[in-house]
């Protein structure tokens, strides 16, 4: 188990990384950005394997099975997107002349 | 060999957690950004690798099931997916994520209803994580239902929020009681409780608040799974979860911010609802104009400031807006890309597009750097966007947009506007810019509209 006090630490630090990095974004990669964490919180995906490992009775592991189903969804489709999302912005620096 | 499991995970999680990190660091920025996701990416198949290591556990074979069937549909939908469609994809995925959180919280709890034992900090993170991931859920999908347009109007009634209020806070309540009284029966009506909660309060925010709003859920699945990370002494889902949590809350700030809403407004003032907007009924006549006649005005301008919305996104209009674009600078007429911080549905959805259309980036300018440009302009030419160029939110105290910062057209010497009809826009308030003098209204969907402007162009 965690230490209740680490945890709060761990807490307050990641939170002013998080801070730290978007207050410097442009606004062009507001959406991408969005993205992108959508796709970071797809860890759940982890937890959720790790609760139906352990699942015991029929309940639990209907839930957990939505879990990861949810936890997995989030994680390949918020690769996905973001990835697709900033394709765009790699091509258009050298896509001025070949595509016509 | 196993004995070093523990271990080897442990590890993995710390280094899939700088990954994420460093991955959103290099996102942030647009040199790097593509490969931030990368970065992240392999974060994610690190962790989940190693998680199979984990000890005594069983239900493989349940495990590889959901996880690749999942991955497989989420994968192929998010492929197929038009560019415009993106918005609400995010709000899908987001709403999955949330959802996951809250089944494992519920999962969790329900074992400490038969038993286990948790002690007090987990049990309220975890009740904590259950609440705000079924919100998100829920919400979620409302918000992917109303930009896919399966819900196509905001369910309101009088003493809406009031009744949403005390519906939150008996959810609250009985969360509460729900901790001090661990039972099967309180642990779903709470559940069910937040589900419904998320639903209530999405159903009357309007599509022009979306892109708040799925920011906020996003903000809102990070902290879920922050919370329910600790339950499970997952550093990983801990760091991950919180990075996104604080990323998230800012991210949800600026982009509210830019359309000069607080957070509290757009959750519980749903604009347009009523009609207190000052300036009501008609304005005088709109003018309408031919595509041939406005492809010659604009052919015979020197400058040109082009201000895309919504209405290209939907029309998907946005490469036969680049070949206009590229006839338009063959006869030397200078021509910007204006956009509005909340342009289409997101922040940065309209630059998302025009990208994709091959527009190079110095031809676009934000909001700051384009506005005194107008008055030096001879068309501004206006493609479904609408309130985002209303001078009701500069010059009409009483109109429920003022003070929204906007792209000031009806400055420039003339403005075309393409619409497809003589509606109001998302917030539902009429706008004074389409009965001026100097504007002239191109009726049609984007695409025919601009095929007009073009084969104008080419006929000069």
């Amino acid at each position: 188990m965690i230490d209740g006090f680490v945890a709060v630490y761990v807490f307050m630090l990641a939170a002013f990384v998080g801070n730290e990095i978007i207050s410097k974004v442009p606004v062009v990669l507001h959406t991408p950005l969005m993205s992108g964490s959508n796709f970071i919180h797809g860890i759940v995906l982890v937890g959720a394997m790790v609760a139906l490992g352990h699942a015991d009775t029929q309940l639990e592991k209907v839930f957990g099975f939505i879990a990861v189903f949810l936890g997995a969804g989030n994680a390949a489709g918020g690769y996905v997107v973001t990835e697709r999302m900033l394709e765009m912005f790699k091509t258009k620096k050298k896509d001025k002349g070949d595509k016509k | 060999m196993s004995e070093y499991f523990p271990l080897i995970i442990k590890l993995s999680y710390f280094v899939a957690a700088v990954l994420f990190i460093v991955g959103l660091r290099r996102m942030s920025a647009p040199g790097t950004a593509k490969g931030g996701i990368v970065w992240a990416g392999f974060g994610m198949v690190i962790a989940t690798v190693v998680t199979f290591l984990t000890p005594d556990m069983h239900n493989y074979w349940l495990i590889l099931a959901a996880l690749v069937s999942a991955t497989v549909i989420a994968w192929v939908s998010g492929k197929k997916v038009a560019m415009t469609d993106m918005p609400q994809m995010v709000a899908l995925y987001n709403g999955m994520g949330g959802g996951s959180a809250a089944f494992i919280g519920a999962m969790e709890l329900y074992k400490a209803t038969n038993g286990h034992t948790m002690s007090v900090i987990p049990t309220s993170l975890a009740l904590i994580g259950v609440f705000i991931g079924a919100i998100s859920l829920t919400g979620s999908l409302i918000a992917f239902g109303k930009l896919q347009g399966l819900i196509d109007k905001r369910y309101t009634f009088p003493g809406q929020n009031i009744f949403n209020g005390i519906f939150a806070l008996a959810v609250i309540g009985f969360g509460v009681y729900t901790f001090s009284h661990m039972e099967a029966m309180n642990l779903w009506i709470f559940f069910g409780g937040s589900l419904l909660l998320g639903l209530l309060m999405t159903m009357p925010i309007g599509g022009a608040d979306m892109p708040v709003v799925i920011s906020l859920y996003n903000a809102f699945t990070g902290l879920a799974v922050s919370f329910e990370g600790y339950v499970l002494g997952n550093w990983a889902m801990i760091v991950a979860g919180m990075l996104v949590g604080a990323a998230g809350t800012l991210l949800t700030q600026l982009m509210a911010k830019a359309m000069n809403r607080t957070i509290g407004n757009v959750l519980f003032g749903s604009m347009g609802g009523d009609d207190s907007g000052g300036s009501d009924g008609e304005q005088g006549e709109m003018k309408e104009i031919e595509g041939a006649d406005a492809a010659i005005m604009m052919a015979y301008a020197e400058r040109v400031i082009i201000v895309p919305g919504y209405g290209l996104a939907v029309a998907q209009a946005q490469h036969k807006l680049w070949e206009m674009t590229q006839l338009l600078t063959d006869n030397g007429v200078d021509v910007k890309f204006a956009i509005h911080p909340v342009a289409g549905r997101m922040p940065g959805h309209m630059n998302v597009l025009l990208a994709e259309a091959g527009v190079p980036y110095d031809m676009i300018e934000d909001m700051e750097d384009i506005n005194p440009q107008f008055k030096q302009t001879d068309v501004a030419l206006v493609i479904g966007a609408n309130d985002v160029v209303n001078p009701a939110a500069r010059d009409d105290p009483s109109s429920s947009i003022y003070g929204m910062p906007i792209l000031e057209t009806d400055l420039s010497k003339n403005v075309i506007v393409i619409k497809r009809g003589r509606g109001t826009g998302f917030a539902g308030i009429q706008n004074g810019l389409f009965f001026k003098d100097n504007t002239k209204m191109l009726f049609g969907d984007a695409q025919d509209a601009i095929s007009e402007l073009i084969t104008g162009l080419k006929e000069l």
